[in-house]
């Protein structure tokens, strides 16, 4: 991949020039029988909370595509900079590379500067991509992080428009995690109970949205300090298979 | 800026998933009601808090009402992306072209660089734009931007989806010369009206005072808001 055109502005937009072959062969696919793959959806619940002092970010770690689990234990809360995570909801591969892009430049302009760089400069990066490309980037993001002045955290939806809250919730799930949230959110928390407010609040999301499940990932941001808990909570664990009396005797 | 882009813009890469409720494919919409009143020696600008995808809402204490430069501010009802990156290019083509001139920018400035906008990408853009400021030539002025790109000054303007509301109420109670604490009540009522009878409209009241000594800013929240009826 090309290093100095990252950081140089794209010309044009979005190229279109694929979808009629792609037709063409989703019609010949089906011709046969057979549908093309979907697109794998993380469908998601993540959030985040500002607490006194700084960001805990929340995520399950289901991964679907359709109606069958793709991936059980995938990690959503990506990097962006030493002092910036982001949970992505939406298409899988959107979220990773849309955040593997900024968080590439922004190491790029940190070294410009010669300084941290701010939340609010990935989140005007990350906005103005998502709306050059006009919502076909199905990436809906949830940005904290902490800097110079303090702790901030930002929802990024797909077409590029963005809210600075106290808390956010996104994905499938983020109306039980948002219930969760106005129920007890305060502000100026300390950080073990901001910790178990966002587990509880993705553990809604897991139980009450098919699209989200499996275990709860944390990442508590401070000035100085990132805790990445992978995995905090192992909401869904596997039992084991009780072994039956015959089985247990060895074989011939 | 948006390069130009295919023309059906509603249709998405990805296609729809039981999973993924409605509410989240929707595009984020602030509803809205939004207004702006001269009076001698400023303007008042007051707008809800709403902001919806679909039926949920993403955000009920949005601050719509977004600075352009020191004096001038807009409303911006519509699509939140298309108005957040409208308002962000102008903004900075307003703050280059202050520096550029070593004055503060005239509200009438700031309205046409909005309009040039619109009216350019008027076949992508969603978004509807009141700008309202106070300058040293004009004193306080409001101008209203509709889609499509019009570029009109009045008096009193009101936009978005609960504007239909109250023009009745915008036509019989404004009264030329009101004073600055008249023109805030009379936002807060009219916005109060609007915010009950239309829902993409609702959260807190936020207003804001713009003269030539800068910006009052005032938040009414929802139970301070003026009770019109009993029932």
């Amino acid at each position: 991949m090309a290093t100095l055109s990252v950081c140089q502005q794209p010309i044009g937009g979005f190229s279109f020039e694929y979808c009629k072959r792609n037709a063409v062969l989703e019609f010949e696919c089906n011709k046969l029988g057979h549908s093309i793959p979907a697109a794998r959806k993380t469908g998601t619940t993540i959030c985040g909370v500002v607490f006194k002092d700084g960001i805990v970010l929340g995520a399950d770690t289901r991964a679907t595509e359709g109606m069958i689990v793709a991936d059980k234990n995938c990690s959503k809360i990506h990097y962006i900079s030493p002092n910036i995570y982001c949970c992505g909801a939406g298409t899988a591969a959107d979220t990773e590379m849309t955040t593997q892009i900024i968080s590439s430049n922004l190491e790029l302009h940190s070294l410009s500067t010669g300084r941290l760089p701010r939340v609010a400069t990935a989140n005007r990066m990350l906005k103005q991509m998502l709306f050059r490309y006009q919502g076909h980037i199905g990436a809906a993001l949830v940005l904290g992080g902490v800097d110079c002045n303090g702790p901030h955290l930002y929802s990024i939806y797909p077409h590029g428009s963005t809210d600075k809250l106290p808390y956010v919730t996104m994905g499938s799930g983020s109306l039980a995690a948002m219930a969760v949230f106005e129920d007890r959110y305060e502000q100026n928390m300390e950080e073990e109970d901001a910790k178990r407010l966002v587990r509880d609040a993705i553990a809604a999301g897991i139980f009450n949205d098919l699209g989200s499940g499996s275990n709860i990932d944390l990442c508590v941001i401070t000035k100085g300090k990132v805790d990445y808990l992978r995995p905090h909570d192992m909401a869904n664990k596997k039992g084991v298979r009780r072994v039956h009396e015959l089985e247990a005797l060895p074989r011939p | 800026m948006a390069a130009c882009m295919s023309a059906n813009r509603s249709e998405n890469a990805f296609s729809a998933n039981d999973l993924v409720p409605e509410w989240a494919q929707e595009e984020v919409s602030t509803g809205t009601t939004i207004m702006a009143v001269e009076f001698d020696g400023g303007v008042v600008i007051g707008a809800d808090s709403r902001t919806t995808t679909g039926a949920y809402i993403a955000n009920r204490v949005t601050d719509k009402l977004t600075p352009i430069h020191d004096h001038i501010f807009c409303c911006r009802p519509g699509s939140a992306a298309d108005t957040q990156a409208v308002a962000d290019a102008v903004t900075y083509q307003l703050g280059f072209h202050s520096i550029e001139l070593d004055e503060p920018p005239l509200v009438q400035t700031a309205a046409n660089l909005f309009k040039q906008m619109c009216y350019r990408y008027r076949e992508e853009l969603m978004a509807g734009i009141i700008v309202a400021g106070w300058d040293k030539r004009k004193g306080g002025q409001v101008y209203t931007v509709p889609m499509g790109g019009m570029i009109v000054r009045q008096p009193v303007s009101v936009g978005g989806s609960g504007s239909s509301y109250i023009y009745g109420f915008m036509d019989s109670n404004y009264k030329p010369g009101m004073t600055k604490e008249e023109c805030l009540h009379f936002c807060t009522q009219a916005l109060t009206l609007a915010m009950e009878r239309d829902g993409s409209s609702g959260g807190v009241a936020r207003l804001a005072a713009i003269t030539e000594d800068g910006v009052e800013r005032r938040v009414v929240l929802g139970n301070q808001l003026p009770k019109f009826s009993n029932v």
